[in-house]
């Protein structure tokens, strides 16, 4: 406590040195950086995924062998010095496939999670916010969303927007990912709303749109950042179930998901078209789930008398 | 649970000249440390005390916040965390708790030893029936009873604690029961198994006044019937005086001061003890004098700086102060002791907190003297109505009846002019106040806040009023953005209102050191402050546009005394510097007294009585007021035994389903003793404010009748 | 309580309703059955084609609306129409409903009980050998989607009946066609189909109950009443079973309900899997064959069941919390 408040006092020198309208170094976030750093998981989660993601983009490159480059020498090898993961069916080389899928992977599961998180954000601060009419239209909805089969309906849409690129498929993905969050920033909202610092904003004059984005989204960043970081793997988890059937990523692109599905039928038979891309997608999703979890603890005040 | 650690105490037992009989509860030398989470260091937060009670003795333990004195019970019964570090030694007629197994432990737990604690709102198990978990108390230390017989049992307890209509109650969950009958609830389950110690922690610190008085009766009644020793743990020095033997205060973890009641109260021997005596804003006292703030806070109990934990906000402070912790020397009689180096030297100069303490002066408010009259008017509020309908059900809301939170009050606050509202929680004070600052036209009758009328404008002269009309919160944890540094919280009204960045940021330095803080606070963030240091900048943020009228929603509830006091004499100066008038609200009719110039009482969303504070405290003429002034301890150990509180019937009525005619009738002690003719009034007629005795004083009662109570 | 009961039930049919029709609405605009005739060996003639899609209630020539009122009134005379392959939609829900409602049922007995009890227990025993085992291996399932359970299950079962050189783990369907070994031989080999499916839909639901439930009660474990009623004279465990774990099962109940949909979506993967004949792997086969009706007759099953889910965590709800009953 004295030393923290040592350090803030010294930022506190700079501060009124520097203009009031310059953005500050804040001593509230470095710590909150130092906690998320004391916390063994987060490091960890984020230590894994840079590696992942190194290896993602960098793999490729390093490779003797092209994305789209085929072996006529060599189907169904195993894995060799030649070809690192073996190959597949078509000659291809295994290791840049399942490079090349990790990036899509990676990349549609944080593109998706920020959307979802985003949408789940305002969606909910504005129901819990101003209730009434709002809040019972944007329930309504979200509960319409959650009873909608969403599987099914991305399984049908995709396909058929399936020209539009990958993208729309984070976006279709994102779209029904929101609700439960929505729910939950609905209900914190709700409490936040009523204390006391909302009150003094709106009775000195401040519009309802400000109070929402100046004072209670940023009151819940905690849980916002812990969610997006669920939806990561949340997003990687359901884009491998829907390529598994067929009606995700389609080819020329390849993501963890189609290479699994690719892969699944021929474990027994040829495991490391199978055994790769499965663990790497497990390190992928479980790297995320423990940045989620640390965060909630390094985050959440609540959580953190948990720990002792 | 037990360490083995063997640090010496550096405190010397009290010698006490013991009675015929041994003491029930022995606890000596004890020390608890939370070792830090990570790298945090290790929180002291009991180092070393000690205490002896006999059988039928009441301790009384005083600390503020953070003193230790919850924590040190807790480890007497056996009930902090595991990780929790514990030694010394706690003897329960001589046999040796520390160190005992949850089993065992738990055999003496709720038989020998019972606890009741602070909060009754989350202390009972919300899935459970009150009487099932009374029930379950018995029959854990009787496992031959039968499920009847204990049921049988809980019903006696409940009717012993004062529930009506026990064997119906007995179904009811938590939920159901105010906070006072969920208080009760904790007793009877207390005294279930005729415990020889009761240990209470801040029994009555969430209730209502008039609720305390009649659970401080609960368990004067619980005492007699168990002849159970207690210890009184408070922050409250009122509630205190009239209710125990022996007075234990503690501070930063440690005794500073122990002895008989009086020797405490009347003979103080610690500067802290006096410095805390001296903050407390008194009901009983004639005159007004500024409060005595302790400067300063609590220490933190992570890096205790070596010699008085007290030295840096003593005002007796010497070189010598500072070199070694001082134990409890004797001063005075036998049993009274103070841990002060310089108690002999005040017992010899019979020095008084006022004597030892600088007390502010007070400017004079010049323009005082100018009579109410011809003063401006700055709020005026008329036959003021906020109800709102109550719902029920989860996913489909139906009304099912209607709040009669604010029903039609009227008053008004001139220039210089503070008004106190005061009034249990429900009797809608708080609605009233969101009510003017909400800006919007009432549901009836009229808001005029200085000269402009809520409702008759438009959305840039409500910007504009909203200049002049500020609020203080309540909460110093919740009223400012945590995300936020106090530049910006201070900032934020101005910048909202069109300042310059230059001139915001002079203002922001101006008004931190108006309200006793410094520039290079700005910096920093809420959390990094003290809750009396919060407040002052809530205080500074609701000054930055000049306000003319300032709201205050009980902004000294939730600070310790100490620094109550200085918020509290702060508010005076700004008053008379900056010329602001104040609606000042309070369920604390000593802070209200304190400051305020005129006074409204509420009862059930209208005012029963209104007048000049000296009239009201003198001699309130309505059977409310009495019935509240008279509830309040006065920590003041020879009158507070000499007083009889005028004790209410049970609770505040559902402001849904206000009782006909006079709506306090239902707890009226007038009432009573009305024959039926009078009572008829009461019953059918809503009485309406009349002008009694003084000047500026009216009562809304049909029988009114001043009387003094304090 | 019964008033309050058939609100929130009118409340289910709209959204069921408005589900099913969107899912129509939708199957109806993008699956082309056409295509279905149109690659027949022969090719059918035109007219054919028009009037079987026509008989069908399928064809894209005439409006949607007209469809989806035809559709409509079928629904409303309790017809879910026909298949692609001019089957009754009916008969095969009848079918297939039973399959999967068998797995889920089981599966989320299974999973809820062990994931509550596991994690509960690992609560109390914070940062000792046994919570961080059960934290790690649910963080280590809750990183594998659902397929690669199924197919590792799969494997890992080939792999015993293997080594012990039985046919014990099956993992083919949903019972061994045309068997004949009276009630209990037909009993055990319906269990021994079971058993992985069954296993692969409970262990995704243990590892998310189990880190949620030790959540809920690490939230109550401190509790002020687990306070008191250790103060009453009850033991520490005593007091954590009987006071805590009962408190901290209420928000549980409403998890459930969240993550009812995310388990129909295992079911699917599982039946496909498996090889199981239920609604699930219907859907996919259904999105293929450009099934309108059988695509429409899930979604209603599915809204059903993830109503009839929420609707049961209601009930579970009031019972388990005494401050949300309505007098």
């Amino acid at each position: 406590m004295s030393l923290s408040a040592e350090h803030a006092a010294s930022d506190g020198d700079k501060g009124t040195e520097a203009g009031p309208g310059e953005p500050r170094v804040s001593g509230r976030w470095s710590a909150v950086f130092r906690e998320m750093l004391a916390t063994r998981r987060v490091v960890v989660g984020i230590g894994l995924i840079l590696l992942l993601m190194a290896a993602a983009w960098i793999g490729p490159l390093i490779s003797p062998w092209e994305f789209t480059e085929r072996d006529f020498a060599s189907f169904r090898e195993p894995p060799s010095p030649e070809h690192w993961f073996g190959t597949d069916n078509t000659g291809k080389d295994v290791f840049v496939l399942t490079m090349v899928g990790l990036q899509k992977s990676i990349v549609i599961g944080l593109l998706a999670a920020l959307l979802t998180t985003a949408v789940a954000a305002v969606v909910g601060a504005f129901a819990g916010y101003f209730m009434g009419i709002t809040d019972k239209a944007l329930m309504w909805i979200t509960d319409l969303m959650l009873v909608l089969p969403s599987f099914l309906i991305l399984a049908i849409l995709y396909p058929v927007l399936r020209g539009q690129g990958w993208l729309v498929f984070v976006l279709l993905l994102a779209a029904f990912a929101w609700m439960v969050t929505a729910k939950m920033v609905r209900g914190m909202t709700i409490s936040l709303k009523e204390r006391e610092y909302v009150h003094a904003a709106r009775y000195m004059g401040v519009s309802d749109t400000k109070i929402i984005f100046r004072h209670i989204l940023p009151n819940m960043s905690s849980l916002l950042i812990v969610d997006a970081t669920i939806n990561v793997s949340g997003a990687i988890i359901a884009e491998t179930a829907l390529s598994y059937f067929g009606f995700g990523i389609q080819p020329p692109d390849v993501s963890l998901g189609s290479l699994i599905a690719t892969g699944a039928g021929q474990a027994l038979a040829y495991p490391w078209m199978f055994v790769f891309c499965t663990g790497l997608l497990i390190v992928l999703v479980l790297s995320a789930n423990l940045i989620g979890d640390g965060l909630r603890d390094a985050l959440d005040p609540q959580a953190k008398s948990r720990r002792r | 649970m037990t360490s083995t650690d063997t640090r010496t105490g550096t405190q010397t037992p009290v010698r006490e000249n013991r009675g015929e009989n041994t003491p029930v509860l022995e606890v000596s030398d004890l020390f608890v440390t939370f070792p830090g989470a990570a790298k945090a260091p290790d929180v002291q937060a009991v180092r070393g005390v000690g205490y002896e009670l006999r059988s039928g003795e009441v301790l009384g333990i005083v600390g503020e916040s953070g003193s230790g004195k919850s924590v040190s019970s807790l480890a007497t019964m056996g009930l902090l965390p595991p990780h929790a570090e514990i030694s010394g030694s706690v003897r329960l007629h001589g046999e040796e708790l520390l160190g005992l197994g949850d089993q065992a432990m738990a055999r003496k737990r709720g038989k020998a030893i019972s606890m009741v604690f602070q909060d009754p709102l989350s202390g009972l198990t919300p899935v459970y029936t009150v009487g099932d978990q009374i029930a379950e108390t018995v029959q854990v230390h009787n496992q031959a009873l039968s499920k009847g017989d204990a049921a049988k049992r809980a019903v006696e307890l409940l009717e012993l604690v004062g529930i009506p209509n026990a064997a119906q109650r007995y179904r009811a969950f938590p939920h159901e029961f105010s906070g006072g009958m969920r208080q009760r609830v904790m007793i009877a389950i207390a005294i279930a198994n005729d415990p020889d110690v009761i240990i209470c922690d801040e029994p009555t610190t969430a209730l209502d006044v008039t609720i305390q008085a009649q659970v401080l009766e609960v368990l004067k009644t619980a005492q007699r019937e168990t002849g159970a020793a207690i210890v009184m743990i408070t922050h409250d020095l009122g509630v205190v005086a009239g209710f125990v033997d022996r007075v234990l205060v503690m501070y930063a973890g440690r005794a500073v001061e122990v002895g008989d009641v009086d020797d405490v109260y009347y003979r103080t021997r610690m500067p802290y003890t006096m410095g805390l005596l001296g903050a407390v804003p008194r009901l009983d006292l004639e005159e007004r004098t500024p409060l005595v703030p302790i400067k300063g806070n609590p220490p933190s109990l992570t890096a205790l700086p070596p010699g008085c934990p007290y030295a840096p906000r003593c005002p007796l402070v010497k070189d010598a102060c500072t070199e070694s912790e001082p134990a409890l020397y004797q001063v005075g009689a036998s049993t009274h002791a103070a841990a002060c180096i310089r108690a002999g030297e005040i017992e010899e100069n019979a020095w008084t907190a006022a004597d030892i303490y600088p007390l502010p002066e007070l400017p004079e408010d010049a323009e005082a003297a100018v009579p109410r009259a011809e003063r401006e008017v700055v709020l005026e509020v008329n036959d003021l109505i906020k109800h709102h309908p109550l719902m029920k059900g989860a996913v489909f809301k139906r009304r099912v009846g209607t709040v009669y939170a604010v029903d039609g009050i009227t008053f008004d606050i001139r220039e210089r002019e503070t008004l106190g509202l005061v009034g249990e929680s429900g009797c809608g004070k708080s609605s009233t106040l969101m009510e003017i600052l909400s800006l919007q036209a009432p549901q009836r009758g009229t808001v005029v806040v200085l000269g402009k009328q809520a409702g008759g404008m438009n959305a840039r002269q409500r910007f504009a009023v909203r200049r002049d009309l500020q609020v203080v919160f309540q909460d110093p944890m919740s009223s400012l953005d945590p995300r936020m540094p106090v530049f910006e919280i201070i900032a934020e009204p101005l910048r909202t209102h069109g300042h310059s960045a230059p001139s915001v940021r002079s203002r922001v330095n101006e008004l931190l050191t108006v309200v006793g803080l410094e520039p290079a606070h700005a910096a920093r963030y809420p959390q990094e402050f003290s809750g009396g240091q919060r407040q002052r900048i809530g205080i500074a943020r609701a000054l930055a546009l000049d306000p003319k009228l300032l709201v205050l929603d009980e902004p000294v509830s939730a600070l310790d005394v100490s620094i109550q006091a200085g918020v509290i004499n702060l508010l005076e100066q700004l008053k008379v510097e900056l010329g602001l008038s104040y609606l000042f609200v309070a369920h604390d009719l000593s802070v209200i007294r304190h400051i305020a110039d005129r006074v409204a009482v509420m009862y059930l969303g209208k005012i029963v009585e209104i007048g000049d504070v000296e009239s009201i405290y003198a001699t309130p003429a309505h059977p409310y007021t009495q019935a509240l002034l008279s509830a309040i301890p006065v920590p003041d150990p020879e009158k507070e035994r000499a007083r009889t509180h005028i004790l209410l019937e049970g609770d505040l009525p559902s402001p849904a389903n206000p009782p006909s005619g006079c709506s306090f009738r239902t707890r009226c002690p007038k009432f009573t003793i009305l024959d039926p003719a009078e009572q008829e009034a009461c019953l059918t007629t809503e009485p309406g404010l009349e002008p009694v005795a003084g000047d500026d004083q009216a009562a809304a009662c049909h029988y009114a009748e001043a009387r003094v109570v304090v | 309580m019964g008033k309050f009961l058939v609100r929130r039930l009118v409340n289910y049919l709209v959204l069921i309703f408005l589900a099913t029709s969107f899912a129509y609405l939708l199957a109806a605009s993008t699956l082309n059955p056409r295509v279905n005739y149109e690659q027949l060996q022969p090719k059918p003639s035109q007219e054919s084609i028009e009037m079987r899609l026509d008989a069908l209630n399928l064809n894209d020539k005439t409006p949607l609306a007209q469809r989806y009122g035809t559709w409509l009134a079928g629904v409303a005379q309790a017809d879910l129409g026909r298949t692609v392959e001019d089957k009754s939609v009916n008969e095969a829900v009848a079918r297939k409903a039973g399959v999967t409602l068998r797995l889920i049922v089981l599966g989320t007995i299974i999973g809820c009980t062990t994931g509550v009890a596991i994690g509960a227990y690992s609560a109390v025993r914070q940062y000792k050998a046994f919570d961080k085992s059960a934290t790690a291996a649910a963080f280590f399932v809750l990183a594998i989607p659902t397929v690669v359970i199924a197919v590792a299950l799969q494997v890992l079962a080939a792999w015993f009946n293997r080594a012990t050189g039985t046919q014990f783990l099956q993992y083919g369907g949903e019972y061994t066609a045309n068997l004949d070994a009276g009630f209990w031989g037909m009993l055990l080999d319906r269990m021994q189909h079971g058993l992985l499916p069954t296993a692969t839909l409970a262990i995704a639901l243990f590892a998310a109950f189990s880190r949620y439930q030790r959540n809920m009660m690490l939230d109550v474990l401190n509790a002020d009443f687990v306070r008191t009623a250790m103060a009453k004279g009850l033991t520490r465990r005593r007091a954590l079973i009987k006071h805590a774990l009962r408190t901290a099962l209420i928000p549980t109940v409403t998890y459930f309900t969240f993550t009812f949909g995310i388990l129909l979506a295992g079911t699917t993967f599982t039946e496909k899997i498996y090889g199981w004949k239920g609604m699930g792997a219907w859907v996919v086969d259904s999105i293929v064959r450009n099934d309108v009706h059988a695509v429409a007759a899930v979604s209603l099953f599915m809204a059903v069941c993830v109503m009839a889910a929420s609707f049961l965590s209601d009930i579970l709800y009031a019972w388990l919390d005494p401050r949300v009953r309505v007098s």
